[in-house]
This record gives C-alpha cells, structure tokens and sequence, in this order.
C-alpha cells in the first residue's frame, strides 16, 4: 500500500484520474534529495556527528538514499538507522492495533549526534511529534532536525521541516502518493483526489 | 483482531504470526535504557487469579507495566472470593472499575470463555483448569522460531502429562495453525481420550521419536491435579519418559529442549539437561514478557469496538479471521463452563 495515511483534497482535472497526477518523476526525486544531502552537509559542518533516521515504511529507504548521497559528494560516512513510532501515536485509539515497524538505531546510540529524521510526507506533524517522544526514551541527541521529500502542509503542530524536496500546496481532500523502488518499485510521487473526506 | 484471547485454537494464521512479529519487534525495544513504552497510558489492566502462578502473573505484569498501563493484582486468596463470592460478582465488579483487560487464570476450564460474556474490557486466558494456556503457546512458538529461524515443518514432540496439560493443547493447535508437525509422547494412561480429535500423533515409546525431533518439550507432572494412580511410581516414569543425558544425545545437534516450567528437576527432566546449551527455559521467561506486550498492545492498543481485520491480515489480502471462531471445540471444557458458571460454591 502506498498511500501516505497524513494524505486527503480538491478536485483538479488531472488528479481525478485513478492514476493520479504526477508531482515528481524518479529524476526530479533523485534531484531533490541531492540537493537535500548538500544542505545538510552545509548545515552540518560537512556532516559530522550526523545519524539518519527513517521513519517507516519510506523513510527508511529515503534515509539510505540520502546517506548514499552524502557518501559520494563528501565521502562521509554517516549512520542510518530507522525509527518506528506506532507506539508513541496519539491516535493509536482511533483505529485497530497497527502492525509494529522496525526500529534500529546504530550502535554508536544517539547521544550527542545531530539526528536527522527522514520521512516521505509532512502533512499534520504528529508523525514528527511522536518520533521525538520515541527519541527521547533512546538517549538524548544534540539536536534534531528533520528532512522530507515533500511539504503537503496542514501543519496541526507546531513543526516544521528543516529540509524539504518539494513544497506541495494541497487540499486535505487531496491523497498523496510517495513510491519508491524499493518499497513499490517505481520512483513517483502522485496526487489523488479521494471520493470520501477520510478525515 | 478480536476483543478476547481464550483459546490458541480460535487463532488464525495471520493473527498467530501477527501477535510473534509484534512480540519480535518489542523484544529488541526490551534491551534499550530505558524499556518502557507510553503506548497503554491510561488503560487498567487485572491480573485475576484463582490458581497460584509466579511466572504467569509476574510476566503479565511486567508486560502491562512496560506498555505503561495501570495494573491491578487480584488473587483469590485474600480477597473477596475467600468469602464465597461468584465469578460472575467479581466479574461484575471489575467492570464497575473499569478493567480495559482482565488476564485471568483459573481452575476451571471454560472460566474465561464465561468471563468474556460478563465483562466490557478483553479478556486474556492466562490458563483455565486442564483447557488452554495460549500465552504460553505464543512463547514456545516464539522461542521455537527466534532458535531455528522458522515454524514451518519443524517437529515438535511434547513429552509427559498430556491429560492434564493446557500448556500441551495450546501447543498442539498453535503450532498445528503455524505449520509444525506435533508429536505427544505420554504413557497411555496420561494421553486423552479424545486425542484422536487433536491435528497430531501419538507415541508411547520417547528413546525412538528423539531422532526425528527438532524440539522436545516437557511438561510437569501435575500432581496436584492427579486424583488417581496414573503411574506406578516416579521413578519407573522417570526411566521411561524422563529426558536425561543419554536420551538429548540421541536429539539432531540443532535441536532444543523447552520446559514451560515450573520444572521437577530429576522426574521428567535431569538438572544436567535443564542447564545445557540447548535449554530454552530461561529464554521462554523472557520471550514471555515480550509475546505478553504483545498481545495485550494488539488487543488494547486500538481502537475498542466492532472486531475489524487486523493491518497484517489485510495487506495479506487474507481477511481477517475472528478469533472467536472455533471456540470450545473441547468436550471437557464445555463441561467445565457450566462448573465455572456457577460460581465458588460448586468447586468447593
């Protein structure tokens, strides 16, 4: 299933189709994160004490992908990891027990580091919220940042992002799709129109 | 998934493998710093217990406690049901406290199955007379897949006193459920009459099944459940169906020997063999924490309500089957509701 759950809209002519509307292609996703991965080394000294953790399902592959990146432009090499937070969600009452992600943070711990979390789509923030709840029970990092592929706004928390691939004005009964290779090989990122208010 | 866990035969597949990849999941969260998980905050979780227990009950507590749930011990002695009050006024009474789950262990078979029509909050079979112990299953099933990497094929032979053993029929359908092949090795006077019935196969002889097994479980001879003579004397049943040194040499070098404990060292299994490599006894402890969170995340960590598909079920595209389904498919324990039903009174 590639439906982000912090996804919903307006009806446009193309996005109403059952394919969706194409908001990035594999290349101008390949872009992004590149440019991603040169902010963070820029704002992180070239990256030092940096750990990369993705936020399941696609931020894990996302957060690779961005350490790969980081690898051939500087050949620094930092840790990834990934960060499940089901068990840390507010909303965990409104819908029947949810199957559990993994969660694997490297062996160096997080303590000191400058984590950066890696999703695919920011849309409420509670996401974000709940995987700082989870880090804070894992060790105490110097500070944390957070990068996404794309910015669908609806923010229902103070959060915002501090890298961004693409700002994506939406409607909340619009549906954003994130697809990657690894998770449902193909790289894509699509907007639907949903028939049904979902929130 | 559904409101209740009584019976490890009412688990589908999909729900089985569901609870162990969940209980895989919070296990790695068990070696962090700092274990606890605030995931249950606010939900009250009673440990109900009419039969003495100290792993069950400590375990349950543990699990409910890292998942950050309030937990309310209730044991028979003590209490109010030293006074001669029924199942069903207990019952009554936990709801009017506002129990999300009642873990409960009784004598009784059938017990929890009557409980789950009294109260609103789930209700988890932590062991009901000679019926089911499904938690216990989980565990062995857990530990049986954590050593040897898979369920699926794996032989299993469960040794001992099968007749009185709910630890045994919640095995035989789990692992039955998850694809295994089990064997019960018992003398025939602990064997069920009804065994025909289980997804299994039955030996007498221990020495020439011990080649063809992955797994050998023991179970304790449950004396204080035994009215009769089922045997001639410990001893002779130690030389016959005992697991010492000289029989777990006869076991595949992978295989691994489990005991749901408490153990009686020296009658079915020698302290030699409990202590070896291929002991699992302290592991199934500590999976058991693991497998309980689990289970009680997957049953209170949702929404309460109409019992839907669980995610796991759905992206399989299998549907979600009700653990419900099946219940009571045991004679003996539908005898034992009726006994249950009726209160304190009767089992006195």
């Amino acid at each position: 299933m590639a439906v982000s759950p912090r996804s919903s809209g307006i009806a446009s002519a193309d996005a109403s189709s059952p394919a969706g509307k194409t908001v990035l292609g594999s290349e101008e996703i390949r872009r992004a994160l590149t440019r991603i991965g040169h902010e963070i080394l820029e704002r992180t000294d070239g990256g030092s004490d940096v750990m990369l953790l993705g936020i399941p399902t696609r931020g894990v592959p996302l957060a690779r992908r961005l350490a790969a990146r980081l690898a051939d432009t500087e050949g620094v090499q930092v840790p990834v990891g990934s960060l499940d937070i089901t068990l840390y969600r507010d909303d965990l009452r409104l819908r029947p027990a949810r199957t559990l992600g993994r969660t694997e943070v490297p062996d160096s711990g997080i303590d000191g580091m400058v984590v950066v979390l890696v999703d695919d789509v920011l849309y409420s923030g509670r996401t974000v919220r709940a995987a700082l709840d989870a880090l804070n029970d894992i060790g105490r990092p110097r500070a944390v940042q957070l990068a996404v592929l794309v910015d669908r706004g609806h923010r229902e928390l103070p959060i915002r992002p501090d890298y961004v691939g693409k700002n994506l004005p939406t409607a909340k009964r619009e549906l954003v799709r994130v697809l990657l290779t690894e998770t449902d090989g193909e790289d894509a990122v699509t907007l639907h129109v949903t028939p049904e208010v979902t929130r | 998934m559904n409101r209740h866990l009584i019976s490890a035969a009412d688990l589908s597949r999909a729900d089985a493998v569901a609870i162990l990849d969940t209980a895989e999941e919070l296990a790695r969260l068990a070696e962090r710093p700092i274990p606890k998980l605030p995931t249950l905050r606010g939900r009250t979780v009673v440990n109900l217990f009419y039969e003495d227990s100290t792993r069950t009950r400590i375990s349950f507590e543990a699990a409910a406690k890292r998942l950050s749930a309030d937990v309310i011990n209730f044991s028979a002695k003590g209490s109010s049901v030293a006074k001669g009050e029924s199942l069903k006024d207990t019952a009554l009474t936990l709801q009017a406290m506002g129990a999300d789950a009642v873990v409960i262990r009784h004598s009784a078979s059938g017990a929890p199955h009557r409980l789950a029509r009294w109260v609103r909050g789930s209700v988890v079979n932590a062991g009901d007379g000679t019926h089911e112990h499904p938690t216990q299953a989980l565990l062995d099933a857990f530990t049986m897949r954590r050593r040897l990497g898979r369920l699926e094929g794996l032989r299993v032979t469960i040794v001992g006193d099968v007749l009185h053993s709910r630890v045994a029929r919640s095995n035989v359908w789990l692992l039955r459920t998850l694809g295994a092949d089990v064997t019960l090795v018992a003398p025939p006077t602990l064997v069920p009459v009804a065994v025909d019935t289980w997804p299994c196969s039955v030996s007498y002889d221990f020495t020439s099944v011990l080649p063809r097994s992955d797994v050998v479980m023991m179970l304790r001879v449950q004396r204080e459940r035994m009215s009769d003579a089922y045997f001639p004397s410990v001893r002779e049943y130690s030389r016959r169906y005992g697991l010492d040194g000289d029989r777990m040499a006869l076991l595949p070098d992978h295989a691994i020997v489990m005991h749901p404990g408490p153990m009686n060292r020296g009658v079915e299994i020698a302290a030699d063999v409990a202590d070896s490599p291929r002991s699992t006894i302290v592991e199934q402890v500590a999976n058991g924490v693991s497998v309980r969170m689990a289970v009680l995340y997957l049953l209170l960590g949702g929404s309460s309500g109409p019992p839907e598909p669980s995610a796991q079920a759905s992206r399989d595209g299998a549907g979600g089957d009700d653990w419900d389904r099946g219940r009571s498919r045991d004679a003996r324990s539908t005898a034992d509701v009726a006994a249950a039903g009726a209160g304190t009174a009767v089992r006195r």
